[in-house]
């Protein structure tokens, strides 16, 4: 047993604070108000190499490992909930999904502008009636010899607008259920493409979401990873993965707020004494610290499973669960810390508050990591 | 042209400062430590120096004087994009001390251009980078906020007490840098960070220079007195406290 | 023996700060029981110069010559080693300011006399020389001793008050040899009318509490009347709101004013480590719980922008009355 970080993960971590704390925080409170996406600091990023910082390096990625991958999502999700989750798709949906299970050819093509940052991947799997249910797809991917005919919608796709390599999961043969479903790798600019309006949303606003149109998009054969009927086994693999990047986003979002609950309680005064040292408000900095610490264990055990090369599905969903629920829970509790300043804008906890929320929902809900959870339990 | 930036390990800027109890030493118990931040800059703009100068400057360089536990910093400085880095084993005692060593790395590397930041932020010195100059009989700027190469010729914004200067000035040269030299400095990308290991990083034995001062203890500042609140609507307060109590105007 | 003092002039004259360095240095002389021996590099009149012995310096060495009209590392040292040694000077003192921290270093190297910097205060002991220095950005003081026969001393500006002596001195001229100039200055551009943050004794500094650089003209006003130079924090600098070289902090410049106006500053540990060691510190900010009011002397909770112009009303009818 070792909690030690390296000296190379500890300078990623840095890294990783130095940008948000100096670059993302400059411009977060207005993109949250105009919903604008980040391209400057997501080129930055790109170019500090955490777009694809767990891609091989032969792949033109970082070659950091999952670790590495936790602590720095953790630090730009304190800032800036809206940068990470480009980061946690590009890496840990899009690029990890070609990586582990795409062709050589795939590879070449489509993984190394996605690991250098140069393109970003969207994950297509969501529809208007396949949220949590991803077994019941309605996009299509008919055979047709040389090359599939896509055909349907996908709703709540992050990077649908700044992204253009989509994975798209779409139901080729609906006869034989999830195994008749692929996953195709497909252009953005192809013919037939149109998308919804950019989602007004509650959290991550500067994040672009749309709905996907697709209308007899034809995409060639070559472009489907793995096997025929490989699309679902292929969905539910990647999502294990991109769990643990939620879950840090999660985690990031709270120690954010709590960071911000602490300077606030050693400063702010009230009956002749810092909040802080008044109990009721540091119980809650108490409970709120161990609810953090338990989250970052979780994370890192997901993390270190995956590095090792050992079963995750489980950590990782206890992991996401977890910090989502925490998150929602820390910055509940850091508004009320903050009073009446936290229910304004300036001070960034609501806003941290709002995006809590969207960890709980998306990329399986806390009650579908449950499930997970429980059927392990129970197996 | 081969360029040196002397770099030096100083606590985390946010670090509550603490002594032991004799108060002789500094309390190094759980501190954070960082590149100095203005050798940070100096690296920052050695390394842009190197970018813009289309082959001329050979290579960008770090040198510290300090005990193996300074190295995850030097690296920081290699994973930053130095090529090179050299390490004198040896508690850096006072100024003269570290300059005398510093001038053993630049002579044996027969670097042209050396770039120090003004001060640290732990010794307040600002000597090392003018005392290198002399131990190597270079010419030698203090207070330079920019520094631009072109071709041979460099170029020096200097801060006069009382304005700006630009001069020329020939090579080999020790430029001492302040705020200004670099806007932010560099921060590591995954690629710096994973060769960072792989760069060289040499290490050597200090040579017999006695150091001329000697740290003997610390103080803290006296607390100071609570802050007497003045009502805003009641201005002239301030300046009759200013004025009778204070005595500041 | 003696106590060499490097007294800096502008433009011919000198500045309190160059009187400050001649009374520091005259009462470590006393101490010494030796004598105060100022250099002065250009050309100044004799009577700027007679001044000096007013602050207790025995002997003017003054250094007249076109090839120092500019700073030159190596040659202005050149001139300060072969003064000390033909005045024997055990003891070195210059200003804590740039080109102070430009030469002692130097100095100390050519004349393997130990060099502490930013002293604020007089030695403790003399023989051997300790002395207090501001270390750790402000945040402590260490208490150094000099292992050396020689010592150079650099003092922070503000630091040490003036003590008139009255001592008519003698002057000298003195020519000693040059090394080649090498520093070319091709371009100066020197503030004017304004009083120079590293000489002011009264600072007004603007936080992001302004809001914005339009509203810098009240705290350039309030600087104004009250003959002070004007800062800023770090955020104002990186934004471009002002110079960096009005930057004062840890990572700009540290200064110890008589008094510090913090007007819109939070005042951030960074700040402080620049600032606290000014005399006394005035504080505005609308956020009472700011922990500069932790810095401060006195302090007024409310809108910068608001209390401003009340104060340049009332310092102007001070000004006026006094």
């Amino acid at each position: 047993m070792n909690f030690e970080f390296s000296e190379e993960q500890l300078m990623i971590q840095q890294a990783a604070r130095d940008y948000a704390q100096r670059e993302l925080i400059k411009d977060v409170l207005e993109r949250d108000a105009s919903g604008e996406f980040p391209t400057h600091h997501i080129k930055n990023l790109a170019d500090l190499g955490f777009l694809g910082m767990l891609v091989d390096t032969k792949y033109d990625g970082g070659g950091m490992d999952t670790v590495s991958y936790v602590l720095a999502m953790e630090e730009i999700s304190k800032v800036d909930s809206s940068c990470a989750v480009v980061m946690s798709v590009n890496n840990s949906l899009v690029c990890y999904g070609i990586e582990k299970y795409g062709s050589e050819e795939q590879k070449e093509k489509f993984l190394k502008p996605l690991a250098r940052g140069e393109k970003i991947g969207a994950f297509l799997l969501s529809e208007p009636e396949a949220g949590s249910d991803a077994t019941s797809q309605r996009t299509t991917a008919i055979d047709k010899g040389d090359h599939y005919l896509v055909n349907g919608t996908k709703n709540w796709i992050t990077n649908a607008n700044s992204g253009s390599t989509y994975l798209v999961i779409a139901q080729t043969d609906a006869a034989k259920g999830h195994k008749g479903i692929n996953c195709l790798i497909v252009d953005k600019n192809s013919p037939g493409i149109t998308l919804g309006p950019h989602e007004d949303k509650m959290g991550m606003r500067s994040s672009d979401t749309h709905s996907v149109m697709f209308n007899d998009v034809k995409v060639p054969k070559e472009n489907r990873i793995g096997e025929d009927g490989f699309g679902f086994k292929f969905a539910m693999k990647t999502l294990e993965g991109g769990r643990i990047g939620i879950a840090s986003q999660a985690l990031g979002i709270a120690s954010g707020a709590f960071e911000r609950s602490v300077q606030y309680a050693k400063e702010r005064k009230a009956f002749g004494k810092e909040i802080g040292y008044h109990q009721a408000v540091a119980f809650k900095l108490a409970d709120m610290a161990v609810k953090i610490e338990n989250a970052r264990n979780l994370c890192l055990k997901a993390a270190w499973l995956k590095d090792q090369g050992k079963p995750y599905g489980t950590a990782s969903a206890m992991a996401k669960q977890y910090a989502a629920d925490i998150a929602m829970e820390v910055t509940t509790e850091a508004v009320q810390i903050h009073g009446g300043y936290g229910y304004v804008k300036e001070y960034h906890v609501e806003r941290l508050m709002r995006e809590a929320k969207l960890t709980q929902i998306y990329e399986g809900t806390s009650e579908i990591q449950k499930i997970v959870i429980s059927r392990d339990v129970l197996s | 042209m081969k360029i040196l930036v002397c770099i030096s390990n100083v606590p985390d800027t946010t670090t509550k400062i603490r002594f032991n109890a004799e108060k002789t030493e500094f309390d190094k118990t759980g501190v954070q430590w960082i590149i100095n931040p203005w050798d940070e800059l100096a690296l920052t703009r050695a390394l842009e120096l190197k970018e813009g100068s289309g082959g001329a400057v050979e290579c960008v360089d770090v040198a510290s004087v300090n005990l193996i536990d300074a190295e995850p910093t030097i690296r920081k400085a290699l994973a930053i994009g130095a090529d090179k880095a050299f390490r004198v084993n040896a508690m850096p005692k006072d100024a003269y001390f570290v300059a005398g060593q510093l001038a053993e790395v630049v002579k044996s590397g027969g670097y042209d251009l050396v770039l120090c930041g003004i001060e640290s932020s732990d010794y307040n010195g600002s000597a090392v980078g003018g005392m290198l100059a002399e131990f190597m009989d270079y010419n030698s700027v203090s207070a330079v906020s920019g520094i631009n190469l072109d071709g041979g010729k460099i170029t020096i914004n200097r801060e006069i007490d009382g304005g700006k200067e630009v001069l020329n000035i020939s090579a080999p040269l020790v430029a001492v840098v302040q705020k200004g030299i670099a806007i932010d400095p560099r921060i590591p990308n995954m690629r710096g960070i994973m060769m960072a290991r792989q760069k060289p990083l040499t290490v050597s034995e200090p040579t017999g220079i006695d150091a001329l001062t000697s740290f003997e203890t610390y103080e803290l500042p006296a607390p100071k007195a609570a802050c007497k609140m003045i009502d805003p609507e009641n201005v002239k307060q301030l300046i009759d406290l200013l004025h009778n109590e204070a005595k500041a105007i | 023996m003696s106590v060499l003092v490097y007294t800096e002039n502008w433009d011919g004259k000198f500045k309190k700060l160059s009187f400050e360095l001649v009374s520091y240095a005259a009462k470590i002389a006393e101490e010494l029981n030796t004598k105060v021996v100022a250099v002065s590099i250009g050309n100044v009149e004799k009577a700027a110069l007679a001044e000096l012995g007013k602050y207790g310096a025995s002997k003017v060495i003054v250094v007249c010559n076109g090839e120092l009209n500019n700073l030159d590392n190596k040659a202005y040292n050149a001139v300060l080693a072969q003064a000390a040694e033909k005045e024997g000077a055990n003891v070195i003192i210059l200003a804590h300011n740039n080109k102070g921290k430009a030469l002692a270093p130097g100095l100390s190297v050519k004349m393997k006399a130990g060099l502490i910097s930013g002293v604020t205060g007089l030695p403790s002991s003399y023989s051997p020389m300790v002395v207090k220095k501001k270390s750790f950005t402000g945040a402590a003081f260490a208490n150094v001793k000099v292992l050396s026969e020689k010592s150079i001393l650099t003092l922070f500006q503000n630091s040490y008050a003036v003590v008139e002596k009255n001592i008519e001195p003698s002057i000298e001229e003195f020519a000693p040899a040059l090394p080649a100039i090498n520093t070319q200055v091709t371009n100066v551009d020197k503030v004017t009318g304004k009083i120079l943050l590293s000489d002011a004794e009264i600072v007004v500094s603007g936080g992001r509490g302004m809001k914005g650089p339009e509203n810098w003209s009240g705290i350039e006003e309030l600087a104004q009347i009250l003959g002070a130079a004007t800062a800023c924090s770090r955020p104002v600098s990186d934004e471009g709101w002002r110079g960096h070289s009005e930057h004062v902090g840890q990572t700009g410049k540290i200064i110890a004013p008589n008094l510090y106006f913090a007007l819109g500053i939070s005042g951030a540990i960074q700040h402080l480590g620049g600032v606290s060691s000014s005399k006394c510190i005035v504080a505005v900010n609308t956020d009472k719980d700011a922990p500069i009011f932790e810095a401060a002397d006195y302090g007024i909770i409310g809108d910068v922008r608001k209390v401003l112009p009340d104060m340049i009303t009332a310092f102007k009818e001070f000004k006026a009355s006094n």
